[in-house]
């Protein structure tokens, strides 16, 4: 970096520059062109009717289609739909394609297809046209936008419902006042719901735009109704651009603004309440673990993280192997990883226990420190096996896509990780409350010696522990092989918070845990929109600094004997 | 008075041999290149990046080593007395940036900035700069120290926080409107009090003096661990709860201790920037701390000396290790954490006292107080 970089950086600033001073130049010379197109179009409308001939076979429906300023193609196409023309739908995909070709010289239209040249006003095929001799019909915005209201306009007849509604949708984007009618038309024949209700909004729009001042105010009132019961963005926009709204419309509009914006601010807070939620079960699965092994035997595990790695590369590999055997079974291949991640990382936490950290208890310091350096063994190990790159884990059709609730767009896979959390915390809950394992569990977290001498064997109990966390924190692997990328350097992003959150949470209990991991998420994605995503994180981080202090083991402490140490 | 402490000793010894062995360095680099015993200037770069590391170990090894406080977030405190550095740096930059702003450094009329925040204020003399880099991390160390230690905030949770601490400031270097270079930090110097920061004779002085800085930092700290303080630091560390109810305010000997500590870290730190010529967020990096804290483990943790040896030795490892077999260095690193805590808790000072017959009773910290709680 430094010299060479800002050198390179200082360079292509001055590009930029120089860019956007020809833009405005060519803005100029755009504003020019536009007034002599003005001119144009005049004349050409005089020519227009002074020279269109009734001896020429020609629709004249469709001559404004080779008119060449792009405003008459654009109202062509829009007249064509809303007269129903028989082959309006024809002529206009082919416009919208590209397929859609006029002769230099005289009259007609083809559509030039794969398979082969069609006359465009009767869809016979033609021959023996010399293709140097056509040009496309050319596009500009304004013509598209023409195009895609037709093609709503027209399948605002469409047999399918939800092709109907689609094109209720497409126009209340893109508001005419041309397509009134039809849309009227439309709306007293609907009978699907969500497309009526779509459509109403259409007209509403349609009836507020710019085209429509002819329209009665009551009509216009009823519009701004609608739209302040639709209460979303584009609602929001249409009351905006209002032109030139009679005092009666300028004020319901305005009082439907401002409770469109309450309507929306609140769905934002619920939308980041969701949001909260699902960084918060990411958090609680990943943290989990952790306070399970800090809980019972006072460790600090800084490889948990690359256990969570391992877990998400223990899911692409079940996952590779799955797809191998039965291809298209991503979501077979999620299922079966939740079993092998759990035991694989179970089975290394054992192993980890029994190898390394039993021979460090007392020193919960140093502990930390040699978990440390297996962090970075682990990690680098996993490079070396599987190269330093992410890896692609599929994300099952069912778990893709998302759920509109209200304001609130809830993506499925984070959805399902929200439940997944909820379930390993209950079966963890469960699993300390009712076996007999958990019961030895809780009583050597609660005082070690006396679970000694009652006959718990005390070093058994740690191994399981830690394979029991290090097994939690493979199955947080495998949630998060679903929404982040899978790489060696998956464990760092997630091993401070998870810390912050057992601290936050305390040990005393599951439920300190996921009391820790809810009000942080929902914590930092409260305060995103707010303040930015990095410094929400770095308040969060400040204010957990801070609670430390009046609380220092947390939200949820161990009370007892084990306190004083 | 009399010295209880049989390691000290060491600390007068390590002061002699590092003042000795940098300005020799320093000294050798000067003699022309064809010279026999000539110094090749890169190894001097590396020697004063080194030095200031163990500037940094000591500082680690008095709070960890000493008060029993194990620090994560020392970086912190190391990289604030570099970017103290960095920004007086800056200023000396004057008119020869990039941009030529007289008034302004290179990255903020980048950001177009038009004036200099005031934080930057009087970093354009080089003492300010130098008190600066002392007091920054003093008075952070301070907020954070008096708020931690008052609450008794201890073991595995101070660590974790201190964590958190240069995780917070990383996040918050990296941030443009911070106005401390963001992402890419401070770079590009050209020289210190008028001299060229890329003659010979500049970088060997430059050596010389992190040495110097390094053997005061040891003798001070000598003088101030042999002192009463230093025995209360030490019961501190080894019964908390007994010092305190004979009546010492344990909280308030910590946080002596952690200030002083931060004090130093951070005047390796600006030694370090003013010798690698960059410093950017990335030495916030929680790595880093505990990168500086196995240094400490390696050498010899409740010694002086064994820190400095610590992060000589682990530093020359990570460059052989990088520039010969980079991909196995991670593996090295990993594996020097994991075989010293399980074989060498006393570090290389503890294999030297072991070696020596009839030591002085040896003080574990920790183990008496989580004896009871230690697992059979």
């Amino acid at each position: 970096m430094g010299k060479e970089g800002r050198c390179s950086f200082l360079k292509k600033r001055t590009k930029k520059l120089l860019f956007l001073r020809s833009r405005a130049v060519a803005r100029v010379s755009d504003r020019r062109r536009g007034a002599l197109l003005f001119f144009k179009k005049e004349v050409l409308a005089l020519l227009f009717l002074l020279f269109i001939s009734p001896c020429h076979a020609e629709d004249p429906a469709l001559a404004g289609l080779r008119a060449p300023d792009y405003d008459s193609v654009a109202a062509t196409v829009t007249d064509l739909a809303a007269h129903r023309h028989p082959r309006a739908r024809a002529i206009i995909t082919a416009l919208r394609d590209g397929t859609l070709y006029a002769p230099d010289e005289g009259p007609g239209l083809y559509i030039l297809g794969p398979a082969g040249t069609t006359d465009a006003a009767t869809g016979a095929p033609v021959s023996g046209l010399d293709p140097d001799s056509l040009s496309k019909v050319q596009q500009n915005n304004r013509v598209r936008i023409a195009v895609a209201g037709a093609l709503a306009l027209l399948d605002l007849s469409a047999p399918d419902a939800a092709t109907r509604r689609e094109a209720a949708e497409a126009m209340v984007a893109h508001p005419d006042s041309g397509l009134l009618p039809a849309l009227t038309t439309a709306l007293a024949q609907e009978t699907d719901p969500p497309a009526h209700a779509a459509m109403v909004l259409a007209r509403a729009a349609a009836l507020l735009s710019s085209g429509a001042s002819g329209q009665s105010q009551q009509a216009q009132l009823d519009a701004v109704a609608a739209l302040r019961g639709e209460g979303n963005q584009q609602a929001r926009a249409i009351l905006l651009g209002i032109p030139n709204p009679p005092p009666a419309v300028r004020d319901a509009a305005r009082s439907a603004i401002a409770a469109i914006d309450l309507q929306l601010r609140l769905w934002s807070v619920g939308q980041g309440v969701f949001y909260g939620a699902s960084l918060g079960s990411v958090l609680l699965i990943a943290a989990l673990g952790l306070a399970i092994t800090f809980g019972v035997m006072g460790v600090i595990n800084m490889a948990h993280g690359e256990l969570m790695m391992i877990g998400a590369y223990v899911t692409w590999l079940v996952q590779g192997a799955t797809t191998a055997a039965w291809p298209g079974q991503a979501g077979l291949g999620l299922a079966l990883s939740v079993p092998a991640a759990f035991l694989a990382c179970g089975a290394l936490g054992i192993a980890i226990e029994r190898g390394l950290i039993r021979f460090l208890y007392g020193r919960p310091l140093e502990t930390l420190l040699a978990t440390w350096g297996l962090s970075l063994v682990l990690q680098q190990a996993v490079r070396s096996l599987f190269g330093p790159t992410n890896v692609s884990v599929i994300t099952p059709a069912f778990m893709s896509g998302a759920v509109k609730l209200g304001g609130i767009e809830i993506t499925l896979n984070r959805l399902v990780i929200i439940v997944f959390a909820a379930v390993v915390m209950l079966a963890l809950t469960a699993l300390l409350r009712l076996t007999p394992l958990g019961l030895q569990m809780r009583a050597v977290t609660q005082n070690r010696r006396m679970a000694a001498l009652m006959g718990i064997r005390t070093p058994r109990v740690d191994a399981l522990t830690f394979g029991l966390g290090s097994g939690v924190a493979g199955l947080a692997g495998v949630a998060i092989s679903q929404i982040d990328n899978v790489s060696p350097n998956l464990g760092q992003g997630y091993i401070i918070d998870s810390f912050m959150v057992v601290v936050f949470g305390g040990v005393g209990n599951l439920w300190g845990t996921l009391a820790g991991a809810l009000s942080l998420g929902i914590a930092n994605k409260i305060l995103e929109p707010l303040a930015g995503a990095v410094l929400a994180k770095i308040i969060v981080l400040v204010l957990i600094i801070l609670f430390i202090q009046r609380r220092p083991r947390g939200l949820f402490p161990l009370r007892g004997r084990a306190v004083e140490s | 008075m009399r010295l209880p402490w049989r390691p000290l000793s060491g600390a007068d010894w390590a002061a002699v041999c590092v003042l000795s062995g940098g300005s020799a360095l320093a000294l050798l680099s000067l003699l022309p290149e064809g010279s026999p015993l000539h110094v090749p200037q890169f190894a001097v770069g590396l020697a004063g990046k080194y030095l200031a590391y163990a500037i940094l170990a000591v500082a680690v090894d008095l709070v960890w080593g000493f008060a029993g406080i194990l620090t994560l977030g020392h970086a912190a405190f190391f990289a604030l007395g570099g970017y103290a550095m960095g920004m007086y740096l800056m200023r000396e930059i004057g008119t020869r940036g990039v941009y030529g702003n007289p008034n302004l450094p290179d990255f903020m009329v980048f950001l177009s900035w038009d004036h200099l925040p005031w934080y930057w204020y009087g970093f354009s003399h080089l003492p300010f700069a130098l008190l600066m880099a002392l007091l920054a991390p003093g008075a952070l160390a301070g907020c954070f120290g008096w708020l931690a230690f008052r609450s008794r905030v201890s073991g595995v949770y101070l660590s974790i926080i201190t964590q958190a601490l240069t995780y917070a400031l990383m996040l918050a270097f990296f941030r443009n409107d911070m106005g401390f270079g963001g992402n890419n930090g401070l770079t590009d110097f050209k020289d210190v009090a008028g001299a060229n920061l890329h003659q010979p004779g500049t970088r060997a002085a430059l050596l010389a003096l992190t040495a110097l800085a390094l053997a005061f930092c040891l003798l001070a700290s000598r003088a101030i661990l042999g002192s009463r303080f230093g025995a209360l630091l030490v019961a501190v560390r080894d019964a908390e709860s007994r010092t305190r109810f004979i009546g010492y305010r344990p909280e308030h000997i910590k946080l002596l201790v952690w200030v002083y500590s931060a004090l130093i870290a951070g005047v390796g730190g600006a030694f370090y920037v003013i010798q690698v010529g960059i410093i950017n967020p990335g030495e916030f990096a929680p790595g880093n701390s505990i990168e500086a804290v196995i240094w400490v483990a390696v050498g010899g943790r409740g010694t002086l000396w064994g820190p400095v040896l610590g992060a000589l030795l682990v530093n020359l490892g990570k460059t052989l290790f990088t520039g010969l077999l980079p991909e196995l260095w991670l593996y090295a690193l990993g594996l020097l954490f994991i075989l010293t805590t399980l074989f060498l808790p006393r570090g290389v000072a503890g294999l030297w006292r072991a070696a020596k017959p009839a030591g002085a009773a040896e003080v574990t910290p920790e183990m008496t107080s989580a004896d009871h709680e230690a697992v059979p």
